[in-house]
């Protein structure tokens, strides 16, 4: 029985999946009602759906990331990928004679995607050829993107009127919201891939040891190139929903500071950024840990000029514990309790 | 104390000094001393202990046992910081200054000379002009750092030693960048801060810079004193041989196996063959044919080239002259990846850094070369790489014997084995191995050479890379000998002994200016060397005659 529990609070996901449930428990006492989902217009309806909803296009980027961290990479530049999507599809849309038709928004999406790769091949070039350090590399379009963003916007927040677009963003499927379910896809895809064929070896391998993999015939810039492509991608796909959601593509506000919170669900799903052993599953884990922090603020009754220092409070505490001094301190804490055990034994 | 005004007192005592890592005793017991006004040279093989002793004295490791004195002195560094006060320099191999400041400021770094709380830049640059005066050094010193050559940067990094008032100057590795030119200027620095009474530290592994600079060496063997030496009155074939030693076989019956096969060298079995290999700064360019299912033997020190050479062989590094072919049809190699689709393994020496995949699972690392020429669309299902994983753990038996293991958790000499399945799944026709068997125990280390005995039965090529001249005797059809970045002989293992290699690997001396030209110099240093083999060794039992080691190719 001990040993199952060992193993339990050995492993990776043992801390998120206990941050999750206590943020969940704290919701339950300040709003009983916090687990129901009822079913209203033919729709889920709940906290819990919320959570799942609003989340969504952060862990779709954090899938992305997630790969790009475990290369020993990151990807700052996500969040510029999302404001580029929503506003090459917002401009598309309004520049049609017909902004509600499907094959509209069907070309607008396509179109903006499309692009999204280009972007990804520009990071996965700067970084794997050229041999730019990942976050110096991303950054260049961190903040390039926000500017290209504007021009195509020419500088105005681009409001679409168009049912099958703002469908993407507050639509629902078998009751099930779109996002959600975009979500559930994209991180089904990133684990097949990468899990079902060699990919996700190739990927820890060239984040743990470089020289040793490419020694051993890894072709790492493929990898990384194909990697920084998968996870623009995914900022895209994220960048439209945000963009559907309010029907507007706003190159400053569209998934600002999003790349942060993608990066702290990675993180807090237990994949370190030194690169190497990934685990999707933390990543959705990290990720429902940082929603649910949000609604806690909203149930719990935070003023909302706070709600930036609590989440800032709480970041804290991930990182104080998952720190190499902290980790060193508490086994020095366990050691020297041990001895002192041990010497009242041989008193008594 | 009166110690410290009598030049023949040492200037450095270190007695009794023994150092522990998890594992492995990295000294044991060793003495050390380096008097005032000489130039001392540590001297050893890989793993002798040479930067562990180093790292002890100037104060990076704590030591277990022993006493290190400074002047007469007892002293007890607990960082690198008080070592240098108490006027230890250390000049490192890699330059470790900073790029992006001026010449200046690296120097005085630390030591900047203030007025009124401010940094005095005036003081500071006319200090540093005239300490790079001393060197002989024409150079600005509001200059950037990083525009100069490495080997001014040494220079540079060297005055910095100079200007704490250094007792005692560490050079490790100084001149492995350096050109002769450069060499030459720094060697004419080291005779001047000699005559200035600096006790100086020579640590290299090019013999003849050692000889020509330095007055007494130390040598080390696997973390043990060998003895302290005037450097006249050693001779250069008896510092090799103790600082290889000799190591009692556990397999003799090997190399009688070895030697009775016979290898089928007509063109058709030449599985690859190297004509005219080369790379500037790594080796020059040189001969080397493999036929099938034979065992090549590199031998030299540390730094000869043979590693060079096999990185060459094996696509880790690029080839700027010569050809290579493989079975009749040349190849470029351009990447590790084209020689394993040549089925051309390569295991690195440097295991840690550019072998094992530390925190992947045993079964990820095994079947890794596999996967990656089979490309990431074609996983090897789960089954077969159960498969693969267990047959190896078997046939090679890998402790402990469990796929999902981490390789960073297995001992050094089960990390190698795991590299090794990774190679041999692959299937290899030639699989290079250098120095697989450093640094692991003796059990695993037999077990390793009686494979490779194995594979080559069965028709695979092998070049086998050791500093341990038994192991390349005991196992090897065929021993090509480097020194100094050039192949010195290629020898029929055919009455070759430790002796007559020793000769070879010291004391070839060939002194060969342009590439291509130590081809021709080879077999007149092989008849040569013999001789000096046999004048100067204890002739051993099977002392090889003349005739006998003519027999070399080419």
């Amino acid at each position: 029985m001990s040993a199952v529990i060992a193993r339990l609070v050995a492993s990776r996901l043992f801390w998120p999946v206990v941050m999750l449930l206590a943020l969940f428990a704290i919701n339950l006492i300040a709003f009983p009602g916090f687990f129901a989902v009822t079913v209203r217009d033919g729709h889920l309806f709940g906290s819990l759906i919320d959570i799942l909803r609003n989340g969504a296009p952060t862990l779709i980027i954090a899938v992305g990331m997630t790969l790009v961290i475990a290369t020993r990479g990151i990807d700052l530049s996500v969040g510029a990928v999302a404001a580029i999507s929503g506003a090459v599809a917002c401009s598309i849309i309004l520049g049609s004679p017909e902004p509600g038709s499907l094959a509209t928004v069907a070309v607008a999406v396509t179109v903006a995607l499309l692009i999204s790769l280009v972007l990804g091949v520009w990071n996965g070039f700067l970084v794997a050829v050229l041999g730019i350090q990942p976050i110096i590399a991303t950054l260049i379009l961190m903040t390039a993107g926000r500017g290209v963003a504007m021009l195509i916007t020419e500088g105005q927040i681009l409001t679409v009127n168009s049912p099958p677009f703002k469908f993407l963003g507050s639509g629902f499927w078998f009751g099930i919201p779109i996002a959600v379910i975009v979500a559930a896809v994209v991180f089904g895809a990133a684990a097949l891939i990468t899990r079902r064929t060699a990919l996700g070896m190739f990927i820890e391998s060239v984040g743990i040891n470089p020289e040793a993999s490419r020694q051993a015939g890894v072709r790492a810039r493929g990898l990384l190139i194909a990697v920084y492509t998968f996870c623009a991608f995914c900022a895209a796909i994220a960048g439209l929903i945000l963009t559907a959601n309010t029907a507007a593509a706003d190159a400053n506000n569209t998934g600002l500071f999003i790349e942060l919170d993608a990066i702290l669900a990675v993180v807090i799903g237990g994949t370190s950024l030194a690169g190497g052993r990934y685990s999707l599953v933390g990543t959705l884990v990290g990720a429902l840990v940082i929603q649910t922090l949000v609604t806690t603020v909203y149930t719990v009754g935070i003023p909302p000029i706070a709600t930036m220092v609590f989440k800032a409070a709480v970041v804290t505490i991930v990182c104080l514990l998952q720190s190499p001094t902290t980790a060193e301190a508490l086994r020095d804490f366990r050691r020297r309790l041990g001895l002192r055990a041990g010497k009242g034994v041989v008193a008594s | 104390m009166t110690h410290h005004t009598d030049p023949a007192a040492p200037v450095v005592e270190m007695r009794g000094i023994s150092i522990s890592f998890p594992g492995v005793k990295a000294l044991d017991g060793v003495d050390f001393r380096m008097f005032p006004g000489e130039v001392h040279s540590l001297m050893g093989e890989n793993g002798a202990g040479k930067s562990t002793l180093i790292k002890a004295l100037t104060g990076v490791y704590l030591i277990d046992s022993g006493t290190i004195a400074l002047a007469g002195e007892q002293v007890a560094f607990s960082g690198p910081a008080q070592a240098q006060a108490a006027g230890i320099s250390t000049v490192y191999q890699e330059v470790n200054l900073l790029p992006n400041l001026s010449v200046a400021e690296n120097i005085m770094l630390g030591r900047e000379p203030r007025r009124f709380g401010a940094i005095d830049w005036r003081a500071m640059r006319r200090r540093s002009a005239e300490l790079l005066a001393g060197l002989n050094l024409d150079i600005d010193p509001g200059s950037l750092l990083g525009d100069h050559s490495l080997a001014v940067q040494q220079l540079i990094a060297i005055a910095r030693a100079i200007d704490v008032q250094a007792k005692v100057l560490i050079l490790d590795e100084p001149t492995s960048s350096l050109d002769t030119d450069e060499v030459a200027e720094l060697f004419r620095v080291i005779r001047s801060l000699k005559e200035q009474g600096v006790a100086i530290l020579f640590v290299s592994h090019f013999l003849d810079q050692v000889y020509e600079i330095c007055d007494r060496l130390t040598v080390l063997r696997n973390g043990k004193l060998v003895g302290e030496y005037l450097v006249e009155e050693l001779l250069r074939i008896d510092l090799v041989q103790k600082m290889i030693g000799k190591e009692l076989t556990t397999l003799d019956d090997l190399e009688q196996r070895a030697r009775s096969v016979v290898v089928d060298e007509s063109d058709a079995a030449l599985f690859v063959n190297a004509a005219k290999l080369g790379r500037r700064g790594a080796i020059h360019p040189a001969d080397l044919p493999i036929a099938a299912g034979e065992v090549v033997g590199l031998a030299g020190l540390l730094g000869s080239g043979r590693t060079e050479f096999a990185r060459l062989l094996g696509g880790i590094d690029r080839a700027d002259t010569g050809e290579l072919t493989v079975r009749g049809k040349a190849i470029k190699l351009r990447t590790p990846r084209q020689a394993i689709s040549h089925r051309i393994a390569f295991s690195s020496e440097n295991r840690r850094d550019e072998g094992i995949v530390g925190d992947l699972t045993v079964r990820d690392n095994i079947v890794l070369a596999l996967q990656a020429d089979r490309g990431w669309f074609r996983p090897i299902p789960k089954r077969k790489q159960d498969e693969l994983a267990q047959s190896y753990i078997q046939a090679l038996n890998i402790r402990p014997g469990n796929p999902d293991a981490l390789v960073r958790n297995l001992s050094g000499g089960n990390q190698q084995k795991v590299l090794l399945a990774r190679w041999l799944a692959i299937a290899p026709r030639l699989l290079i191995l250098d120095e697989p068997t450093r640094g692991i125990d003796i059990g695993a280390k037999a077990e390793i050479q009686k494979l490779v005995f194995t594979l080559a039965e069965n028709g695979m090529s092998v070049l086998f890379i050791s500093a341990e001249l038994e192991e390349v005797l005991r196992l090897s059809h065929r021993i090509v000998v480097l020194r100094d970045r050039h192949v010195v002989a290629d020898l029929e293992n055919d009455g070759l002994t430790v002796d007559s290699l020793l000769a070879l690997i010291a004391d070839g001396s060939v002194s060969v200016e342009e590439p291509g030209e130590a081809d021709a110099a080879a077999p007149a240093v092989t008849a040569g060397a013999a001789v000096a083999a046999s004048a100067t060794a204890p002739a051993p039992p099977t002392a090889p005659t003349t005739d006998e080691t003519e027999g070399g190719r080419r």
